[in-house]
């Protein structure tokens, strides 16, 4: 097995400094809509020569890099742990390169080693698979959008939601209002109904690796996210709470089993800086998507 | 719409010429503060009868930073060169509404005219905003290649070992450091008319 932690160190560089080009297009269609001259426009056009000068001199688009969270599916015979120390390493250079800020926080000392490696950080899923080649999938979360996120059990009176899609869409409209410009708006809204409280919150992240323009195969669930995406757009909270037309890129939506006693909508909200890349490992060549 | 230059330290007469939607932008000496370094303050400067004297020599330096200038939420991506010197790489704001415990101490206590973050903050901070004359000024959330490069210099940093790189405070001199003005001295929330009608609109929604 080939060691494959500077592919990493680029994989992260990418992933930090480079915004994807759906998301980038998707806040160049919203800079359109924009009134000319509004605040709003104007912090669309801050955004996209950001997101320009970023790229250009390869820093980090925000600097709150967040959590790293990759998801690592390999085939049969690979070593996970191997992968993991190439990973961690690969983390720990990425910081000291500056692509990554120290970002992880030891939470009864407030101790910051500085090389954003703990116990559990970055966050690791692997999943072995069928396929024959490697494929690392990886996610910057920052912050301030994570702050935002919520989770609703239903049955809510308050919201009149009940246990049902309309129930979901009302859950989901009461978040991004919450949110208000606070997650970095315009975001992402990624949604889970079901599962339980944890595996809700892992599922409404798994969302924000679907392009963006992509369809749910559930007519259902497409449908809901089209309505929600218009609906949240109405709420004229703007990009950055500014108020303006575009309070979200796109709302995308899956499900998960659930226990009789348990109904939970979980909304995630990722920032305009969707940051994320894919790596792939295929007989000895390495592509970065 | 007219752009509005702001120099440190800030005059009253100034800050209270602004209001919110106003775009300005900053130069001068700001000092970074966020999470960890707004607890410090109020631990250390704020609240205790006398000031530690291992603390004494931070607090001068600033209570003579501050005074007419301005606080950055922000926690940056740093390097560091050859010679020793820092520089700022990517230097976004972070999320102000956890300082709303703070802040409004903060601004009376050592005469802050700007605070600068994203997100807004709550009554507690407008108050004190248009009690002491001060506005929070709100920068582009996550454009921090965009914003670091209006930071000409780093001029110092404390408690960089104590409280880490992204919890410090950086002395910073910035030349056009670009916002927008959200919260004014006279009382106005952008925040709050935005929350306000986006309730109106969910409620219809519902």
């Amino acid at each position: 097995m080939e060691d494959l932690t500077n592919h990493f160190i680029e994989l992260i560089r990418r992933a930090a400094t480079d915004l994807p080009a759906d998301v980038e297009a998707a806040l160049r269609r919203a800079r359109e809509q924009e009134e000319a001259g509004s605040a709003a426009q104007n912090t669309l056009d801050a955004i996209l020569e950001n997101v320009r000068l970023s790229r250009e001199r390869s820093t980090p688009i925000c600097q709150d890099t967040g959590t790293p969270i990759f998801y690592i599916y390999y085939p049969a015979g690979w070593s996970t742990l191997a992968l993991k120390r190439q990973i961690r390493a690969a983390v720990a250079e990425a910081t000291a390169r500056s692509y990554l800020r120290p970002n992880s926080v030891d939470s009864l000392t407030g101790k910051n080693l500085g090389n954003n490696l703990g116990e559990e950080f970055p966050t690791l899923h692997f999943e072995e698979w069928e396929e024959d080649y490697l494929k690392v999938d990886l996610m910057l979360k920052g912050g301030g959008c994570e702050n935002v996120g919520a989770q609703y059990s239903l049955p809510d009176t308050r919201l009149g939601a009940d246990r049902d899609l309309e129930g979901v869409r009302r859950a989901v409209l009461d978040a991004v209002y919450q949110a208000q410009g606070m997650g970095c708006a315009p975001g992402i809204i990624g949604v889970a109904i079901g599962g339980d409280r944890g595996t809700g919150y892992i599922k409404s992240k798994e969302q924000f690796f679907r392009p963006l323009d992509d369809q749910h195969p559930n007519p259902k669930l497409a449908a809901l996210e089209k309505r929600l995406t218009e609906e949240a757009n109405q709420l004229g909270i703007g990009p950055m709470g500014f108020g303006g037309k575009t309070t979200v890129l796109t709302v995308k939506i899956d499900s998960l089993e659930r226990l009789p006693a348990s109904y939970f909508v979980t909304a995630s909200y990722m920032c305009w800086a969707d940051r994320r890349r894919t790596l792939i490992y295929r007989h000895g060549e390495v592509t970065i998507q | 719409m007219p752009v509005v230059d702001l120099h440190i330290p800030i005059s009253e007469e100034a800050i209270r010429a602004v209001h919110v939607g106003d775009q300005v932008r900053l130069h001068g000496i700001v000092v970074t503060a966020r999470d960890a370094a707004h607890k410090y303050i109020v631990d250390n400067f704020i609240c205790p009868q006398s000031i530690p004297d291992s603390e004494r020599a931070l607090y001068g330096e600033l209570q003579r930073l501050l005074r007419g200038g301005a606080i950055y939420h922000c926690g940056p991506v740093v390097s560091q060169d050859a010679t020793g010197r820092w520089h700022f790489v990517s230097a976004g704001p972070t999320t102000s509404i956890r300082e709303e415990p703070y802040e409004a101490d903060v601004i009376a206590h050592f005469g802050l005219r700007a605070v600068i973050g994203k997100g807004g903050m709550g009554p507690k901070t407008l108050a004190a905003c248009r009690d002491h004359g001060a506005v929070y000024l709100h920068a582009v959330g996550g454009a921090a290649t965009l914003i670091a490069s209006s930071v000409a210099e780093v001029v110092a940093v404390y408690k960089k070992e104590e409280l880490g790189v992204p919890e410090a405070f950086w002395v910073i001199r910035v030349a056009g450091f670009p916002a927008v003005v959200t919260m004014d001295a006279h009382g106005q929330s952008l925040h709050e008319q935005i929350a306000a009608a986006s309730r109106q609109k969910l409620a219809e929604l519902m």
